[in-house]
């Protein structure tokens, strides 16, 4: 579980996140929604340590991130998959090298143990086959599944997507969201998504926050979002003519 | 604000510039600071450092030679041809090519070629790592991505550095005598004669400690100028050209400050 008690980020005089609070709960897909400059990357970096609030408080479990020492957040990094936007994989490294880089890093065990550790994980993301090729020669969604399968490698706690769809078709989108989802459900994990993908929400969001100018203005789930009265959300959501009509018609 | 700066003498210019300088310099002892951490794995680590070593140093031969041969060549050339008088030996032509190359040109003109390949490649490497989230997946991990990218290429550059050099000063005389010997200027035993004779050990330990210290700034000027890119290609090759100019800067500045303090 994590929690997020009055979170707060300033850059300069811009308020990029304002007293956010939130709990994320374990074999759920989280989701983070809202329009671009929403504030919703800043706080998955601040989530995942990499930016440090000004205000407020993270737990991961029922310890702060902010009162941590460096040997418990390194531990703690252990338990975090992280996928990002560009899924960052190594260049020079190939797709197995890729996943057998923190396993050799942090748990150096037999070569046919980890060996079949990566075998499993990209099975799991169904890339079997594709340990010996590089990321340059990979299509955006394999890159993708190859960063999903890198992110639990280690066995992770907490999985962190950042816009796991962009630049995807929606074929691509939703088999990367049911990847995500299965993950969450069978590991139990605690999964947070960055998304502004509508498909997306409506397809897997089990817990949504909607984030505004920095602030969090609505929390649901799937099913509350499509009768929001929250307008900016409804922009969101309805932002294409089509649904626009679609609600029109319903209401 | 600036009736209290200019109190001090300085002016909202001058003091911009050293508060800039200070920052930078802060932020760039802090980094070299973060490299001193232990490492997660010492056996990735020295994987990596290995890596880099071959990737610096075998990497860097060719171009390393081939400057080195033509310098010295050059410098017989204009030696022989400056010292034409009858009352001259000719061997001081071998005395002063493996002179200059031992005190100059091995170690000078060999860093500042480095600082354009390798500090370039270092820079360029680390700013596109960092602009593709490479740096930021590595620090999730939990891995000091300034040890583990950082640590490996200084190491690198602080041994293999120093072999370039003793390869360019060898390659560098033999090319001069062998332009010697093919020209007809002097022959391979008067070349030979002359660079005995003013031969000092302590020139070639003087050379060292200039490719110590400009592999120093080779690796971590550059370093420091990509691991802090923000933005994308552009920044990137911005950070790569700014990488080249400090270290040559650097280079040249600390060539004459060991000049004068060992020689």
């Amino acid at each position: 579980m994590i929690r997020l008690q009055g979170i707060s980020k300033r850059f300069g005089d811009k308020a990029v996140l304002e007293d956010i609070h939130a709990t994320f709960l374990p074999g759920k897909v989280n989701m983070v929604i809202g329009a671009s400059g929403s504030g919703k990357s800043v706080l998955m970096k601040t989530m995942v340590g990499l930016v440090k609030p000004d205000a407020g408080h993270l737990y991961y479990q029922n310890l702060e991130l902010g009162e941590m020492d460096m040997e418990q957040r390194n531990e703690l990094r252990q338990k975090i998959g992280m996928l990002f936007q560009s899924a960052a994989l190594f260049d020079s490294l190939t797709v197995q090298d890729n996943l057998l880089f923190p396993l050799r890093m942090f748990h150096p065990t037999p070569s046919a143990e980890m060996l079949t550790r990566v075998a499993y994980c990209l099975e799991r993301v169904g890339l079997a086959g594709t340990e010996k090729l590089f990321p340059s020669e990979l299509s955006g969604g394999m890159k993708k599944r190859v960063g999903i399968a890198r992110a639990i490698v280690l066995k992770p706690k907490f999985l962190f997507c950042d816009e796991p769809n962009s630049g995807l078709d929606p074929k691509t989108s939703i088999r990367i969201d049911h990847l995500i989802q299965d993950i969450t459900s069978e590991f139990q994990i605690t999964t947070i998504v960055n998304t502004h993908d509508m498909n997306s929400v409506l397809e897997c969001g089990e817990h949504i926050i909607f984030l505004n100018k920095g602030r969090k203005t609505w929390e649901g789930d799937r099913d509350l979002i499509l009768q929001s009265d929250n307008e900016p959300l409804n922009e969101l959501v309805y932002a294409s003519r089509f649904l626009q009509q679609f609600r029109e018609k319903a209401s | 604000m600036d009736t209290i700066l200019f109190h001090f003498g300085l002016t909202p210019t001058t003091s911009l510039l050293r508060m800039t300088f200070f920052y930078h310099f802060g932020r760039y002892l802090m980094m070299m600071r973060q490299m001193l951490r232990r490492p997660e794995n010492g056996r990735m680590y020295w994987e990596e450092t290995v890596r880099q070593m071959s990737s610096i140093g075998l990497g860097s031969v060719g171009i390393v030679a081939f400057v080195a041969v033509f310098m010295g060549g050059v410098s017989a050339v204009q030696t022989v041809y400056q010292l034409v008088a009858p009352y001259i030996s000719l061997t001081v032509v071998g005395s002063i090519v493996t002179n200059s190359s031992i005190l100059e040109l091995g170690p000078t003109i060999t860093s500042l070629v480095l600082a354009g390949k390798i500090g370039s490649n270092i820079a360029s490497e680390l700013g596109y790592m960092r602009s593709s989230e490479q740096i930021d997946a590595l620090e999730i991990m939990g891995v000091n991505p300034v040890a583990y990218l950082v640590g490996p290429k200084m190491v690198a550059c602080l041994t293999m550095i120093p072999l370039l050099v003793i390869t360019s000063i060898s390659m560098s005389i033999l090319g001069g005598m062998v332009i010697c010997q093919l020209t007809g200027l002097i022959t391979y035993d008067q070349f030979i004669e002359g660079a005995r004779s003013s031969f000092l050990a302590y020139d070639v330990f003087f050379a060292m400690c200039k490719a110590v210290t400009f592999a120093f700034f080779i690796s971590s000027v550059s370093a420091y100028h990509g691991y802090h890119v923000q933005g994308g290609a552009l920044e990137v090759g911005r950070a790569s050209t700014k990488a080249v100019v400090y270290c040559c800067v650097l280079i040249l500045l600390g060539d004459y400050v060991l000049a004068q303090l060992l020689l």
